[in-house]
C-alpha cells in the first residue's frame, strides 16, 4: 500500500478513513484542529462525502457523532483537551448508552501548555467514563490504532478514546497505509431504548458496562499495543507510556537498553504485564506523557509500592511535557548540553498581527477606559487573548471558551460598573450565546464586546458559525435592537469607536457592540490567491 | 547517515516549506524522518522552531536531544541562537543575518553578529539580500535553504526535485524562482566556507 509522510494528527484521519468511518465532528482547538481539515481536504473523503464541516462547539460535535453512532455508522468526534471538558456530559454518558456503529473519540493533549490554559490529562476522562483507551506512540500507531479502532468499539458497544499529545499530533513521519474499508450501512439499534438514559434503564446500562470491565482488562492484556521486553539487569524496569517509548529508545540506540520495558500503549492497564515487571523489579520507573496517571495507580494512596518511581517522588519533573533529555537525566545519564544561550537573545512572544482588527479595538478601549478605570475588561480564548500582553495590557480574565460574558455578568451583579466582555466571533457561538442570554434574562448591565473577524483565527482561520448572522443572533436572543452597534475597527474610525463605546458603557443594560472587519491572515491569503497584494505588503 | 537538523525563525517567515523541502528531499532518497513542528499560539508573531531528523536507520524521538543538532538553520539572526544548546559540538549554524524586528528590546546588531561570529562552525548569509539580487524577495527562506545544503548529507539535486514537489502547484515560475534562490544560497556558502572543514 501507499506510504504517506504525515502529522500524528493526518494520520489518525487517514486511519479513520480508511478503517470506514462516515463521519467526523469537531470544534477547532490547537493540537488537534489537523485531524479534521486532512478530512475535509482528503480526496477519498469528498468522493464518499463524509461528513467533516466544523461544529459550534465539543459538545455538540460529540453528540452529533453519537447520533451517527446510533445509526450504525462509523464516527469520530475530535477536540483539544479542555475540549473534553465541554463535551464531558455527553462523553461520559456515551459510555452509559454505548454505541451502534463504531465510535473514536480522540482527545489532543497539551503537556507544557503550548497553546492552552492547563495540562490535564484526558486519560483520567476515559477511566472515568470507564471505556479503552489507546495511545499511540509514533505516527504509524496513530493510523493503526484509528484504523482499528472502529473495531474495538463495535466489538464491546462503546466508545473508544484515541489520546495524543501535542508532540506526536505536530510531528511528521512516515506512514503505510492499509486497505480502504467499506462504510457501515445505515442502522438502527437492535434495542430502541439503548439509548434512554432513564434511571430504570441507566441503571441497567451502567451494569451492562460495570460488567465489560474484566473484558476490556483482558482486552489489554492481549493488546500489540502492551507489550513487555525482557532486560537482565532488573535492578530497575520501566513502564513507557505513549510517546515516553520513544524518548527511551532514544536513550538506548540499537535495543541496548539493559532493563525490562512494559510499554503501555492501551489502557485500562493489562494487570498481569504490569504485576510482573514490578514483581521482577528492585525499581519501576514510570514514564508518561501529562499526568501521573499510571503512576498513581500502581502507587495507591498508602504508597505500599514504594518501588514505584517518576514524577510523584521528583525523579521525573511533576509538570511539563517530556523529552529525550528528562527521560535520560531520570535513568541517570549525564546530558550534554550544547553551548548556553547567549544573555542578548531578548524574548519574543507572539502578538497581534499587524493590521489586525482587534488592535484598533483595544486602542479604543484602553483610550475610553481612562475614564472608567482599570480591571473591569473580561475577556475569552482566541487571537484577542494577546491583547493581555504589553502594549495593550487591557483585558483582565482568559479562563475558558464564552467565560468573558458570564464573569462580566457576575462582576456586574457585584456592582463593577461598567463591567465588559471581550469575545471573538467562534467563542461567542462556541459558548457565549447561552451566557448572554443570561444577562438578557437579568439585563445586566453589560457591554459585550464581539470582535468579529469572521474566522476562527487563532486556529489557523477555520469558518465561524457567526459570520454573517451575529446582529441577528444577538437580536433573536433578547438584546434590544439600538444596543446592538456594528462598528469598522480601523485606525481612521477610532474616535468613532471611542463614542459608541462610551455611550454603550455608561447604559444601565445589556449592549453589544461588534467591531467587524476581516482577519488580516485571512484576507492577506484570499488576496493572494487572487493575485492582488503587493508583495512584502504584510509581514506576520 | 544522520542529519539532526534545528529550524528557527519568527512565525510566518516560511520555515516550515524549508522543513517540507528537506523532508521530501529525504524521502527521494529513501530515508527515515521526523518532523516536530510548532502550530498554535506562537505562530503569531513568537520564536517558532521546528526538529527535524533524517535518517538511514528508524528514528525513535521526534524531537532532538541537547546538544545532538549537527545544523541549525535559522531565517533570523537572533533566533538563530535561541537554540545554541542543542547543537553539537561539531555542529554548524548557518543564519540569515536580516532581523525580524517585532520586540522592543531587540538588541543590537553589531552586538548580535558579534555572538554569531563567536561560534567555531557558521555562515551568516543576508538571504533577504540575495533573495531580491535573484529576483525573488519572498524566497529568502530557501536562499537559507541552498546555503545550509552544503551541510546536509543529501544530494543536492534531491533538493529541487523537493522544490518541484513543494511548489509545483503554484505554477513554473514559483519553482524556477525558488530553485533560483536555493542555487544563490548555496553558491554564498560554499564561497565561505573555508576548504575541508565541512
Amino acid at each position: 500500500m501507499d506510504k504517506l509522510l504525515l502529522l500524528g494528527a493526518e494520520a489518525i484521519a487517514q486511519g479513520a478513513i480508511d478503517g470506514g468511518m462516515s463521519g467526523i465532528y469537531a470544534y477547532p482547538g490547537t493540537p488537534s484542529t489537523e485531524i479534521t481539515e486532512y478530512v475535509q481536504h482528503n480526496k477519498t473523503a469528498r468522493d464518499r462525502k463524509l461528513h467533516s464541516q466544523w461544529s459550534a462547539n465539543e459538545k455538540t460535535a460529540m453528540e452529533s457523532a453519537l447520533g451517527m453512532s446510533y445509526a450504525g455508522k462509523r464516527a469520530m468526534v475530535c477536540m483539544k483537551h479542555v475540549g473534553l471538558n465541554v463535551a464531558a456530559d455527553a462523553f461520559i454518558n456515551s459510555a452509559i448508552t454505548g454505541v451502534n456503529g463504531g465510535l473514536i473519540v480522540t482527545v489532543a493533549d497539551d503537556p507544557s501548555m503550548h497553546s492552552s490554559q492547563n495540562e490535564q490529562d484526558s486519560r483520567f476522562f476515559g477511566k472515568f467514563a470507564m471505556i479503552p483507551i489507546l495511545e499511540p506512540a509514533n505516527q504509524q500507531e496513530a493510523y493503526d490504532m484509528a484504523y482499528e479502532g472502529f473495531e474495538l468499539s463495535e466489538k464491546f458497544k462503546i466508545p473508544v478514546m484515541i489520546r495524543i499529545t501535542t508532540r506526536l499530533s505536530h510531528s511528521r513521519s512516515g506512514i503505510e497505509r492499509r486497505e480502504l474499508k467499506n462504510e457501515n450501512p445505515l442502522t438502527y439499534p437492535e434495542d430502541p431504548i439503548q439509548f434512554v438514559l432513564l434511571p430504570s434503564n441507566a441503571r441497567k446500562r451502567y451494569k451492562g458496562l460495570l460488567s465489560i470491565q474484566s473484558l476490556l482488562e483482558q482486552e489489554s492484556e492481549h493488546s500489540v499495543y502492551n507489550t513487555f521486553i525482557p532486560g537482565r539487569d532488573k535492578s530497575l524496569g520501566i513502564i513507557a507510556c505513549g510517546i515516553a517509548f520513544n524518548y527511551l529508545k532514544e536513550n538506548y540506540p540499537s535495543k541496548s537498553c539493559p532493563h525490562p520495558v512494559l510499554q503501555i500503549n492501551q489502557y485500562p492497564l493489562p494487570f498481569s504485564k504490569v504485576e510482573k515487571i514490578v514483581d521482577e523489579c528492585e525499581k519501576v520507573l514510570v514514564l508518561e506523557d501529562g499526568y501521573p496517571f499510571v503512576e498513581e495507580q500502581l502507587k495507591g494512596f498508602l504508597n505500599i509500592n514504594s518501588k514505584i518511581i517518576g514524577r510523584l517522588n521528583g525523579t521525573v519533573p511533576r509538570d511539563g511535557e517530556l523529552n529525550p533529555d528528562i527521560v535520560a537525566s531520570a535513568l541517570g545519564k549525564e546530558v550534554k548540553q550544547g553551548l548556553p544561550v547567549p544573555k542578548v537573545v531578548a524574548n519574543r512572544p507572539p502578538e497581534l498581527c499587524s493590521g489586525c482588527s482587534h488592535r484598533d479595538i483595544y486602542n479604543a478601549l484602553n483610550e475610553t477606559m481612562r475614564e472608567f478605570g482599570k480591571q473591569k475588561v473580561f475577556s475569552d480564548i482566541g487571537c484577542y487573548t494577546l491583547g493581555a500582553l504589553p502594549p495593550w495590557n487591557s483585558i483582565n480574565s482568559c479562563v475558558d471558551m464564552g467565560a468573558s460574558i458570564t464573569m462580566a455578568k457576575g462582576a456586574a451583579d457585584a456592582g463593577v460598573r461598567p463591567s465588559i466582555a471581550v469575545i471573538g466571533d467562534s467563542t461567542f457561538t462556541h459558548s457565549g450565546m447561552t451566557a448572554l442570554l443570561d444577562c438578557v434574562y437579568e439585563n445586566t448591565p453589560v457591554t459585550i464586546i464581539i470582535s468579529d473577524n469572521a474566522t476562527t483565527a487563532m486556529t489557523g482561520g477555520q469558518a465561524s458559525h457567526a459570520t454573517g448572522r451575529l446582529e441577528e443572533i444577538c437580536i433573536g436572543l433578547g438584546v434590544k435592537t439600538e444596543h446592538v452597534k456594528v462598528l469598522t475597527p480601523l485606525p481612521k474610525y477610532h474616535e468613532e469607536m471611542v463614542k459608541t463605546l462610551r455611550e454603550e458603557l455608561l447604559y444601565e443594560g445589556v449592549s453589544v457592540i461588534i467591531p467587524r472587519r476581516e482577519c488580516i491572515v485571512q484576507s492577506v491569503a484570499k488576496n493572494k490567491k487572487e493575485g492582488k497584494v503587493r508583495t512584502g505588503e504584510v509581514k506576520l | 547517515m544522520k542529519s539532526d537538523i534545528i529550524l528557527s525563525g519568527v512565525g510566518g517567515q516560511g520555515i516550515l516549506s524549508i522543513a517540507a523541502t528537506i523532508g521530501m528531499a529525504a524521502l527521494e532518497n529513501h530515508l527515515y524522518l521526523k518532523q516536530a513542528e510548532v502550530h498554535g499560539m506562537s505562530q503569531r508573531g513568537g520564536a517558532v522552531q521546528s526538529h527535524l531528523r533524517i535518517s538511514e536507520n528508524e528514528i525513535a524521538s521526534d524531537l532532538i536531544p541537547l546538544g545532538k543538532a549537527d545544523l541549525i538553520i535559522s531565517v533570523e539572526p537572533m533566533e538563530s541562537l535561541r537554540y545554541l544548546p542543542w547543537l553539537s559540538e561539531n555542529g554548524w549554524l548557518v543564519t540569515n543575518t536580516t532581523p525580524f524586528i517585532n520586540i522592543p528590546d531587540y538588541p543590537d546588531m553589531n552586538v548580535l553578529l558579534a555572538e554569531i561570529e563567536k561560534l567555531p562552525h557558521h555562515i551568516a548569509i543576508n538571504a533577504d539580500e540575495i533573495a531580491r539580487q535573484v529576483k525573488s524577495p519572498r524566497s529568502s527562506n530557501i536562499v537559507m535553504l541552498g546555503a545550509s545544503s552544503p551541510f546536509l548529507d543529501l544530494p543536492y539535486e534531491s533538493l529541487e526535485i523537493g522544490i518541484k514537489k513543494i511548489f509545483g502547484r503554484k505554477g513554473e515560475k514559483v519553482v524556477q524562482l525558488n530553485i533560483d534562490a536555493l542555487k544563490a544560497g548555496r553558491e554564498f556558502a560554499i564561497a565561505h566556507t573555508p576548504v575541508g572543514s565541512r
